[in-house]
């Protein structure tokens, strides 16, 4: 069953505040991150008032209770991917997930299995959020590597059509995004899988714009690590996941407490997997957060969560494409897209159309949205993107329009 | 509306009629910038002789703000002396960092009083400095090249 936006809103105390002079908050900034529901924050709150100590340290009723809460996430996040429980690694999000595996992928021994020589190649994809570009790309300096990818067409698909060619029998790693962040593309997953895997490559996706909108399954994707980050998907900043199943081959990232099995003065052996990957005092309360934004998407159904934002996203892109001057960057079918939309409207500049429907109160991005090489490619310097989420209804899409209009008129 | 204080007449017109765009072949320094968080881009053209200033010459891609800013500066600068063009720059670096508590003096700024809107706008105070901070990049690199002559 569909659930009610009405009663979702409710959840979220932020829509009860107004914005610029008493306006209703539209937020279409979800890309960006999420708002976050009364249950997410008093997770988090309460584990600062009930709960806190260090996890995995004391021989105290109050650590015990921390490390239930803490693990307690961490199986949550488990069967939301599908996924056992030693194979999600918590880290500070995305970002930190995807820098994980490349840096631990540097620390390993020549002839290893994630080893890299110049004889290796990487391949991304020019659709690249800077967080799945940038760690890539030092890698391969480091290492020697080269690094390639899949180029995108002018309809902001990704062109499959040299597969073969981009992915060869060098390949080690392929590393790409699930759903564009600035086009809002759903990427064709499966044959890429297929090829990388013949290959003997190994497959990381960055599914920080997927996760948080449509049932996930790693067994079912096929990939061999996954990452997103917690606060885009209604949980508290300052947490993000790694999934893998090749955890055991991985050598760490960050050394420290927490990470050991034993340690003498010049050597140290590690924990098995996820521990060995979350050296530290971890954000303990942010997981547990993460945990309750978890348990708020399931009781929803992620399903029903998909379908909604598929039936708004076909409503957003029709009414969007009845602005005169108005170009969609990026799909305009539904399909394999999802609800992110990125446009330009005339020759009004996305800041100053960003900046006149803020004034309206409509929250969206504007600029390169962190993927550069993207923008470049498809000529346009900036974009204006909105992003919808399971709180966003119809009404939000006619304030944007209305907004856009408005900013015709204001800057004609 | 709020807005209007942003998006002044003047800054609209500079917008659309920019002042000294389409950079000069010959340069004493030229600088590119960009600002990263929005992806807005200058590159300027600043020639001097004998300590004045005498052609700015500009060109780039961004928003109404940024574009309108490097206009008017290129207008403003060109024959000032690099001593007077600091007082500019520095009064006008201030009334960007007013959070709309200043005016700013016409009789040093000009057009660039109209940009004050934009000191209660922290997202747009990168765009309109972003002409600025070239100019003073630029300046730097002919006084270090030249010794100001
Ligand atoms: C596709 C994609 N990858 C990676 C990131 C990085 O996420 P975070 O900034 O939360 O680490 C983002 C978010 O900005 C994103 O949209």
């Amino acid at each position: 069953m569909a659930f009610s936006v009405a009663n979702v809103r409710q959840d979220f105390p932020i829509f009860e505040r107004t914005i610029r002079d008493g306006k209703k908050l539209v937020y279409l900034d979800s890309g960006a991150t999420s708002q976050k529901p009364l249950s997410v924050i008093e997770a988090e709150s309460n584990f600062y008032k009930f709960h806190n100590a260090a996890v995995h340290r004391g021989a105290h009723q109050l650590a015990e209770e921390a490390t239930d809460a803490y693990e307690g996430a961490r199986l949550k996040v488990a069967k939301f991917l599908g996924a056992d429980e030693e194979q999600i690694v918590f880290t500070k999000g995305a970002t930190e997930s995807l820098n994980l595996i490349a840096y631990a992928m540097g620390n390993a021994e020549p002839g290893t299995r994630f080893a890299l020589t110049s004889k290796d190649k990487i391949v991304v994809t020019e659709m690249e959020h800077h967080a799945n570009l940038i760690p890539w790309q030092q890698l391969a300096a480091r290492t020697g590597a080269q690094l390639s990818w899949f180029e995108v067409t002018p309809d902001g698909r990704l062109d499959l059509s040299n597969i073969n060619a981009v992915i060869t029998e060098n390949t080690k790693v392929v590393a790409l995004t699930h759903q564009s962040n600035v086009l809002g593309t759903i990427i064709p997953l499966k044959a890429i899988v297929a090829r990388a895997h013949a290959v003997g490559a190994v497959v990381v996706l960055d599914a920080c714009q997927s996760a948080p909108h449509m049932p996930i399954d790693v067994k079912e994707l096929g990939v061999d690590f996954l990452v997103f980050s917690g606060h885009k998907a209604l949980g508290s900043t300052g947490v993000g996941v790694l999934w893998s199943s090749e955890l055991d081959d991985l050598p760490p990232f960050l050394y420290g407490g927490s990470m050991i099995e034993t340690v003498t003065m010049t050597a140290a052996t590690w924990a098995p997997a996820p521990r060995k990957f979350e050296a530290g005092v971890p954000n303990m309360a942010q997981a547990v957060g993460l945990g309750a934004a978890i348990d708020y998407l399931t009781a929803h159904g992620m399903s029903n969560v998909h379908d909604h934002e598929m039936a708004l996203t076909k409503y957003l892109i029709e009414k969007l494409l009845q602005v005169p001057d108005l170009k969609i960057v990026g799909p305009t079918d539904l399909d394999s897209r999802g609800g992110t939309v990125s446009f330009t409207v005339g020759e009004i500049h996305p800041h100053d159309l960003g900046q006149y429907v803020d004034s309206q109160g409509v929250a969206v991005r504007t600029g390169h949205h962190c993927a550069w090489p993207l923008t470049r490619k498809l000529g346009v310097p900036a974009t204006t993107r909105a992003s919808i989420y399971l709180y966003n209804d119809e009404s939000d899409c006619d304030a944007l329009f209305d907004a856009i209009l408005g900013a015709q008129k204001y800057f004609a | 509306m709020e807005l209007d204080s942003l998006y002044q007449e003047v800054i609209l017109d500079h917008y659309k009629h920019p002042l000294n765009k389409g950079l000069s072949e010959t340069y004493g320094a030229q600088v590119h910038h960009v600002n990263p968080s929005c992806g807005d881009e200058v590159t300027l053209n600043v020639t001097a002789e004998g300590g004045v200033i005498n052609s700015i010459t500009w060109d780039g891609v961004g928003c109404s703000i940024s574009q309108a800013s490097v206009s008017i500066a290129s207008d403003l600068l060109v024959n000032k002396s690099f001593a007077e063009a600091d007082a500019i720059l520095d009064e006008f670096t201030e009334l960007m960092h007013s959070k709309g508590t200043k005016q700013g003096n016409p009789d040093v700024l000009d057009d660039a009083v109209a940009l004050a809107g934009v000191s209660k706008f922290p997202a747009r105070i990168k765009c309109a400095l972003l002409g600025w901070m070239a100019f003073k990049d630029a300046a730097v690199r002919i006084k270090t090249t030249t010794g100001g002559e």
